[in-house]
């Protein structure tokens, strides 16, 4: 191991220790928005899918790396887009209700 | 650098080394905030919106430190994946919630174990174990994500059947293919005596067969769990992939990920009394051990005799404090916004509602409460179990619609039963139970429920919730 690979795991333990203490206050009610915040966040394998399919263009075998390179671009991008939308829809849903209550 | 694919673009890049990991530090606190703003209702949104945020930045600036802005070929797929993305984001049912995340539980495994192996690939001829190491193990859990993840999409969009599948020798089965994903593992990352599409085709066909067996075992009443675990796994592989390609900003908020899901496993274990351990190996499905009385018939017509004496309906007659207690069985009936009439009905005459929702209520965690709250019901008015369990034996009344388990006193002192120690719903401590289920049979668990038998102040609605609801409704 390297030292980035070193600094890689660092960086994983203190994301985790503190992501998983965050999640802590998250309220119940809200844990199903959190799931599909998270599919989004999941979604950030986008980096790597970009990353590994310019990779590939430049490589021996273009063809094959662009098409499983697209098809990784496609997926994470579904997560990423979706995951926030479906997140904002409902997020959107538990404000909005609360004051048409208050009107009525 | 030790990957050859940073190799290639780190050399002529706009933005300095030092400058990157500064901003991939900011991304992923901006992803941290945005989970904090989750803990709060009001600031939920926004916190959102700015991981949202977040993730584009740090798509922006990933092209512009590799130098792949101009390449253009990678615009259409991007593109794809946003319009299918907004699509599948605005067309689903809210009832529907369970199978999207699972199915973008999938979708994230797989595209980290397509990165992975592309990160595989390039380094299987070098040195560099830790990255192989770690791109084999991000192929190996992508793909038993997204295997697992279809299966309990399928089943919960009940595509496949719902019940439960055991396998003959299934735990010897899970074992041998655990064995054998462990041994790819290490080959990948320390021979190299097997050519890379047999070793890549062992890792993909044996995760598949787990991810599989590991959900088809999968009931109802365990799906929560399950979900939650894929939620974690599929940030545990995007972690895992990070590692692979030595992406730092792709650890960081895999890592969150991984760790949220395994939190929200831990709480959903703690609600239905399972061993993560237990659900870790694979043991993802109840058995259904509980004894069923045998007298049960003549019991329930006692019961049914009791409530014949007095009308549900006048029970409800000026009360001055309720509890509702809606389960998965409301919203199978689609009974929500009834309920809500119901409960709006109640505080017209001058009575206080509650909500009282049990951890696992419903498909995965939290399902019950944005149901209700699509129904129009204030987010104000809905409690979790451990704020309102001490108010029951207050209350003038408790209605339960559509839910069993979460209620069920034998889960205080029947040992032995699969529902024995798991926290409940203290619904039996209410002077008077209405209850709308549809039929008296056990729920899930197969434990019958004693408050059924119970001889005064217990009123059961057998039927349909919409109907029964309904025509409760009526009668006030």
């Amino acid at each position: 191991m390297n030292l980035i690979q070193y600094i890689l795991l660092g960086v994983f333990v203190v994301a985790s220790v503190v992501g998983y203490l965050l999640i802590n206050n998250v309220p119940s009610r809200l844990h199903t928005p959190l799931m599909s915040g998270m599919n989004a966040l999941s979604g950030i394998t986008i980096l790597g899918a970009l990353l590994a399919t310019a990779t590939a263009l430049s490589s021996s075998n273009p063809v094959v790396g662009y098409v499983f390179g697209s098809l990784a671009i496609i997926l994470a991008m579904i997560n990423v887009a979706g995951g926030f939308a479906v997140t904002n829809r409902m997020l959107k849903m538990f404000g909005k209700k609360k004051e048409d209550n208050n009107e009525q | 650098m030790n990957s050859s694919i940073l190799l290639q673009f780190s050399t002529a890049s706009l933005l300095s080394d030092p400058v990157y990991y500064i901003l991939c530090g900011v991304l992923a606190m901006a992803v941290l905030l945005g989970i904090h703003f989750m803990s709060k209702v009001e600031t939920a949104r926004q916190g959102n919106l700015i991981s949202a945020v977040a993730v584009a930045l740090g798509i922006v600036i990933t092209l512009i430190k590799k130098d792949i802005l101009p390449v253009w070929l990678i615009y259409p797929g991007m593109a794809i994946g946003l319009i299918f993305g907004l699509i599948l984001a605005k067309k689903v049912k809210m009832i529907q919630m369970p199978q999207l995340v699972a199915l973008l539980n999938g979708i994230g495994g797989a595209a980290s174990a397509i990165v992975a192996s592309f990160a595989l690939v390039s380094l299987y001829q070098s040195p560099d174990v830790f990255g192989k190491v770690t791109a084999s193990l991000a192929i190996v859990i992508g793909t038993i994500t997204l295997f697992g993840s279809l299966i309990a999409a399928g089943k919960l969009h009940k595509v496949i059947s719902q019940k439960p599948v055991v396998l003959p020798l299934h735990q010897v089965i899970t074992t041998i293919l655990l064995v054998v994903l462990l041994f790819s593992i290490v080959s990948g990352g320390f021979l190299n005596n097997f050519s890379f599409p047999v070793l890549l085709s062992v890792m993909l066909i044996f995760a598949a067969a787990f991810g599989v067996v590991f959900s088809v075992r999968v009931g109802g009443a365990d799906m929560p769990i399950t979900i939650s675990l894929l939620n974690s796994l599929s940030g545990l592989a995007a972690a895992i992939a990070g590692f692979a390609v030595t992406d730092i900003l792709l650890v960081a908020v895999g890592g969150i990920v991984g760790a949220s899901g395994l939190f929200l496993t831990q709480i959903m274990c703690k609600a239905m009394n399972r061993n993560l351990a237990d659900i870790l190996l694979g043991k993802t499905s109840v058995q259904g051990k509980g004894e069923s009385k045998t007298e049960k018939a003549p019991e329930v017509a006692a019961t049914e005799e009791v409530a014949a004496t007095v009308n549900p309906a006048e029970v409800v007659k000026g009360v001055k404090k309720v509890i509702i207690v809606p389960g998965y069985g409301m919203a199978l009936a689609h009974a929500q916004h009834l309920v809500k009439s119901l409960a709006q009905k109640l505080t017209a005459d001058g009575a206080t509602v509650k909500y009282a929702i049990h951890p696992v209520a419903g498909r995965m965690p939290g399902h019950m409460d944005v149901l209700l709250i699509e129904a129009g019901v204030p987010f104000e008015d809905v409690y979790e179990m451990d704020d309102i369990n001490e108010e029951f034996k207050d209350a003038d009344v408790a209605i339960v619609v559509g839910a069993n388990d979460v209620l069920n006193p034998a889960a205080r002192n029947a040992e032995g039963t699969p529902i024995y120690g798991m926290p409940i719903l203290n619904v039996d401590q209410c002077s008077k139970i209405i209850i709308f289920n549809y039929d008296l049979k056990p729920g899930y668990s197969g434990v019958d429920n004693p408050i059924y038998n119970r001889k005064e102040g217990v009123w059961v609605i057998q039927g349909d919730a919409k109907d029964t609801v309904a025509q409760f409704l009526s009668e006030l």
